[in-house]
């Protein structure tokens, strides 16, 4: 890829803005709660982008466009299913004992909400978890930039791992949180060019329909197949993902979608750094608007790339050594293909902030949940706030060096990656069982609810090791144990072993806290929903009312649904 | 008083912006991959006003 003087110009730039940031902000530090939460002062405006960016890194934003080109508007599912519906409910919902309960972390909740080993458990999972992210993103980056630009992946991993460290240490989540907002801005300037173009290209949205049709005959499947996202549903054999409606639904849109953006910390911290509760609850639905129509801005590509892949012409996606083709190209080869030089340094440098922002939320998580959940709950209870604030910038430290030797393993190791998605499902969807029992009802025990989440990860991992996805060997994929189950696709056996992990979690935790001790009820006050009083923050303006806002986030889902089906 | 975001946000952007439009304007006009539309001169003016627009709201808070 050939970068001018103006593309690194434009990079130079941004990253003197990234650091500035920081080094600004940095005299607004001066508790530990203002490291950790931004003092709970930020807009609801600013929080919400914050949210859905802190949810965008660019593995996303290549990844979607990659599922666009392999398998169409399907792959809108991720968003208009896996995503809007959960965040409303957060919205909505969760966020009133999230955030009323004044907790500063997820597993602080817990805590609350139920005891100390449920919060352990969470506590040192998410902080291992969201390390190993963070490395995985770090390791993504140096092997892009080491395609695209030539870069040594020293040099990435080590520039990268050195930026975050100065502006993190310096602002705290602020810091985070303001880079966020900038690379939403860099994210829309630097693709919505490149849908443009490609529409302009292609012949509008019905050139681009005609084109889908001709990929999915070619394929084998219906004319529609790459352009209706519910109409091939019916069976796995129908469509390219190799889903039926029932599995998506309920393994992604319920239990995958609600257990990642309900439980996740690295996103809830953003709606928990909120000005007050009507911004926190605001904030996930301000996110669900942009959120909702970046299908249009990340997996359109996808699909105007796939369509000149199959014309022939200029344009086409290398093969792999296995002959099936590198969709992962498509984003470096669509901003190749289309963007002169200028608007390539916007593009690149807004992957590059992608990959870093993405790094800074595990990073920020992190020293939060180290800070308040492992040190101040394990190693140093009481000491003065001064010394967690101190804590918390060693913590950063630790963070960083922690992922820059995740990336090192992941260079070794290749399958950590998908290891990592797997140990995701398994530990996220038993916890939104948790979440959704801990704070709906009032029996939910402690006992319940911290073996109700091993029994929930024990049968996530049983279910994968008793199935295959078709056409895998036994091994990360699955299998491992016997094979009782084929699936057609990964992504089926995916959803399925969160719905079987889902459920245990769900029945054994009801039973094991019905056969507990329950905590009195006066305890609990703040903390579920049967024992909180209803406020009305008297809000006149159906704007400023996150359940009404929500209201209008559902409709507008439902019709893109409708309309692209 | 903390930094209010859209003041970095706005200037970034507007600096981007001056910086497309001057290539638009001077680089070249590599045009040809883009069906002749100067991409670069009318992005860089999008991306500049937006960051106006920001730089505008700050003030007036």
């Amino acid at each position: 890829m050939h970068l001018g003087l103006i593309d690194w110009a434009i990079m130079a730039l941004y990253f003197a803005f990234v650091l500035g940031i920081g080094y600004v902000l940095r005299n607004s530090v001066r508790t530990s709660s203002d490291f950790f939460l931004s003092g709970r002062s930020i807009p609801a405006w600013v929080a919400g982008l914050a949210f859905i960016s802190a949810n965008l890194g660019a593995q996303e934003v290549m990844g979607m466009a990659a599922s666009g080109a392999k398998y169409g508007i399907m792959t809108s599912h991720f968003y208009w299913i896996g995503a809007i519906p959960a965040m409303l409910f957060l919205a909505v919902f969760m966020m009133p004992f999230y955030y009323g309960s004044r907790a500063r972390s997820v597993p602080e909740y817990l805590k609350m909400r139920f005891d100390e080993k449920t919060r352990g458990l969470n506590a040192i999972t998410f902080a291992i978890m969201t390390v190993f992210s963070s490395g995985i993103s770090m390791y993504a980056m140096g092997l892009l930039l080491n395609l695209l630009l030539g870069w040594s992946f020293d040099f990435s991993v080590w520039v990268c791992a050195l930026i975050v460290l100065a502006y993190i240490t310096l602002g705290g989540l602020t810091s985070a949180i303001y880079n966020e907002v900038l690379q939403f801005f860099m994210i829309v300037f630097g693709f919505l060019p490149l849908v443009l173009l490609g529409l302009h290209d292609v012949g509008g949205w019905a050139g681009l329909k005609h084109g889908l049709e001709q990929v999915a005959t070619s394929h084998g499947y219906a004319a529609g197949a790459w352009s209706e996202s519910w109409a091939h549903m019916g069976s796995t054999s129908a469509n390219p993902m190799g889903v039926e409606w029932f599995g998506m639904a309920m393994g992604l849109g319920f239990v995958l979608s609600f257990g990642y953006w309900c439980t996740d910390f690295l996103i809830v911290q953003r709606a928990m750094a909120a000005e007050s509760m009507s911004a926190a609850r605001r904030a996930p639905v301000i996110a669900s608007f942009p959120k909702m129509l970046f299908p249009f801005l990340v997996i359109l590509p996808g699909m105007i790339a796939i369509v000149l892949h199959q014309a022939g012409g200029g344009f086409s996606l290398p093969a792999k050594a296995d002959g099936s083709l590198n969709y992962d190209m498509t984003v470096p080869l669509m901003l190749q293909h289309y963007f002169p030089q200028g608007l390539l340094g916007v593009g690149i440098t807004a992957l590059m902030a992608s990959f870093m922002a993405g790094m800074a939320g595990n990073v920020t998580a992190f020293n939060t949940v180290f800070t308040c959940d492992i040190y101040q709950a394990y190693i140093k209870r009481d000491a003065p706030d001064a010394h967690y604030l101190w804590v918390g910038r060693l913590a950063t430290v630790g963070g960083i060096a922690a992922s820059v030797a995740a990336a090192y393993l992941a260079s070794r190791f290749n399958n950590i990656m998908d290891m990592l998605q797997l140990v995701f499902a398994f530990v996220n969807a038993p916890l939104f069982a948790t979440f959704l029992l801990g704070m709906f009802w009032k029996r939910t025990t402690g006992h319940g609810a911290f073996f109700g989440l091993i029994i929930g990860t024990l049968a996530a991992a049983a279910h994968h090791g008793l199935t295959l996805p078709a056409g895998a060997i036994p091994g990360i994929k699955g299998g491992w144990i016997a094979i009782t189950q084929h699936y057609p696709s990964e992504m089926a056996q995916n959803f399925w072993t969160a719905i079987w992990a889902w459920s245990a979690s769900f029945v054994a935790t009801i039973l094991i806290s019905l056969a507990t001790k329950a905590r009195p009820e006066a305890e609990l006050k703040g903390l579920v929903y049967s024992l909180t009083e209803r406020t009305s923050d008297g809000e006149k303006r159906w704007w400023m009312r996150p359940a009404s806002l929500a209201l209008v986030a559902l409709g507008l889902t439902l019709m893109l649904n409708l309309v692209f089906r | 008083m903390r930094l209010d975001i859209r003041l970095p946000l706005g200037a970034l952007f507007a600096l981007i912006g001056a910086l497309l439009v001057v290539q638009g304007l001077f680089g070249g006009g590599a045009t040809v991959q883009t069906a002749g539309i100067n991409i670069d001169l009318w992005w860089g003016v999008a991306m500049a006003a937006f960051g106006g627009l920001m730089l505008a709201l700050a003030r007036r808070s």
